[in-house]
């Protein structure tokens, strides 16, 4: 009897708690644990993608390749919470945001040493791969 | 095509911890409907059932309810939009009316948020937003909104207290709606005072006072065609215009932080079926689960141009005597967000005034109305416009 194929549940080391476990993208993880954050391009018709998916509702097709998130983009907004769902206390106080890069935009949280009053929407931020205390991996913004 | 009509409308109290199953509370909202309508379950040709899942132990419950209802052997079904499946519900009911596939359709919203504790509603409400990319971070409802409240902010110096106006005029309100569930006063000074409990942080830059509270409740609208709400009613309140449209669930795939593109697409398209324009609304219900939420909607539906709401909250132009009278049922924020039968409370309350029978909410004489329903975080927009 053939062994039982390993399900590849890379993706449940995304985020704090992680509700997906497997995507056709796991290897995003991968790519996090080496410091990188990646989205994915459509090669037949140029389309960037973050969050990195698998397929390209342009083309119809599932012809991309990984780019990776460099350089500087905006702070589009930002909000701290006094309260986190169940399973993100221990993370609390921190602030979710977004920043703009022209062809793409990141959801994240600031880096934990970054307090909201020290950013205006507007500034230029930096994304950057992270490991947190509990050994999940993310990504952060930091000041560009 | 004829025109469609509601002839009857009904909700429940909105409550804290209701005494009751989900088919009970359903009852109550339609209870209500049929009486006003003056008609049996019997008249009635199809149910359908709205309300975001995952509140309760029951799968299905269509089936449940109809059996309960008195609605079988109807045909029936469940549908979700998150915060605004009812007035999604309001759209299909239509089009199984226009469409002549029934004459008659009854449209039971209901949600009992009590079922579970506030940090599972949290945590349940959270996951309306990406799942896969975005809740790992964390998010929850009144972050998301309070990032557009900062950006809009940002961009239009809006200031908290123009929020808080908000909360002050929805409490007014509330005070005279009997089925609300936060019926207190509450002042501006409160939000400045560290002793109350509006002043509390929930996510920068929202407060306690900036968030609508959980509720249990249940709504019904019954629509029917023109033959039929002739025959049957004496006040029939046609549909003019509806409106609907969807965004990217994920921030990272939108453009617009100020607004909801959503409310602006639904709102275009809505005005342009019912041939009218912002200026001919003569009383509007805004879904304000958050005080920036209002905000947005004046300015996304043409109450006010962009940037400009807070003028429209500071001059009490919202309020009933003002030029467009918005939420003088109290909103979400008073009533309660039981997020399935929201929408059909905000059409109960656009119906009742626009038959002249909101008591001491009535505004003066008005003839068209309009509704404004988000589900998710902009993620769902459906805007309704109604007319004597």
């Amino acid at each position: 009897m053939a062994a039982k194929k390993e399900a590849d549940i890379r993706f449940s080391k995304f985020g704090t708690v992680s509700f997906t476990a497997i995507t056709k993208v796991n290897d995003f993880v991968d790519f996090l644990e080496q410091g990188k954050v990646m989205g994915s391009r459509c090669k037949d018709c140029g389309l960037m993608f973050f969050p990195p998916r698998a397929d390209c509702h342009n083309c119809l097709a599932g012809n991309m390749e990984w780019f990776e998130v460099t350089g500087k983009g905006k702070l589009v907004s930002y909000s701290s919470l006094a309260f986190a769902p169940i399973g993100f206390g221990d993370d609390l106080p921190y602030t979710i945001a977004l920043v703009d890069y022209g062809q793409y935009k990141v959801f994240a949280r600031l880096s934990p040493g970054l307090k909201p009053e020290d950013v205006s929407v507007g500034m230029e931020m930096k994304t950057v791969a992270n490991r947190l205390p509990n050994g999940q991996l993310n990504y952060v913004f930091e000041r560009a | 095509m004829g025109k469609v009509a509601i002839i009857g409308v009904g909700q429940s109290s909105f409550v804290r911890g209701y005494a009751g199953s989900i088919r009970e509370l359903a009852f109550e909202g339609f209870r209500e409907a049929v009486k006003d309508a003056g008609i049996t379950s019997k008249d009635i040709g199809a149910s359908i059932i709205c309300s975001a899942p995952e509140y309760d132990k029951q799968r299905s419950p269509a089936g449940v309810f109809a059996e309960y209802l008195g609605l079988v052997p109807q045909p029936t079904c469940y549908l979700e939009s998150l915060c605004s499946s009812s007035s999604m519900g309001l759209r299909m009911a239509y089009s199984l009316v226009a469409s002549g596939l029934h004459d008659s359709v009854a449209v039971i919203g209901f949600q009992k948020m009590s079922e579970i504790s506030s940090a599972e509603s949290q945590e349940r409400m959270g996951r309306g937003a990406d799942i896969q990319w975005e809740s790992p971070f964390g998010t929850m409802m009144p972050a998301y909104y309070a990032m557009y409240a900062q950006a809009h902010m940002a961009k239009y110096g809006t200031r908290p207290e123009d929020l808080a106006l908000i909360r002050v005029k929805a409490s007014t309100y509330g005070q005279i709606n009997e089925k609300a569930v936060y019926r207190k006063a509450v002042s501006l000074e409160m939000f400045s005072d560290p002793g109350s409990p509006m002043s509390g942080p929930v996510a920068s830059p929202l407060r306690v006072g900036d968030c609508c509270a959980n509720a249990d409740g249940s709504s019904c609208v019954i629509v029917t065609n023109e033959e039929k709400a002739r025959s049957l009613s004496k006040k029939p309140v046609w549909i003019l215009g509806l409106g609907a449209a969807s965004a990217p669930v994920n921030l990272a795939g939108r453009d617009l932080f100020t607004g909801l593109s959503v409310a602006r697409q639904a709102a275009d398209q809505a005005y342009k079926m019912a041939g009218v324009t912002p200026k001919d609304i003569d009383v509007a219900e805004v879904h304000d689960c958050f005080t920036i939420a209002e905000m947005m909607a004046y300015e996304d539906l043409g109450f006010a141009e962009a940037g400009q709401g807070k003028e429209l909250i500071r001059a009490k132009e919202t309020y009933k005597e003002g030029r467009i009278p918005v939420n003088v049922d109290g909103g979400l924020l008073s009533k309660g967000h039981p997020i399935g039968a929201t929408g059909g409370s905000q059409i109960r309350t656009i119906v009742l005034q626009l038959r002249g029978e909101a008591g001491a909410m009535q505004v003066k004489n008005p003839e068209i109305g309009l509704v404004h329903n988000i589900g998710g975080v902009g993620l769902y927009g459906n805007v309704s416009i109604l007319g004597r």
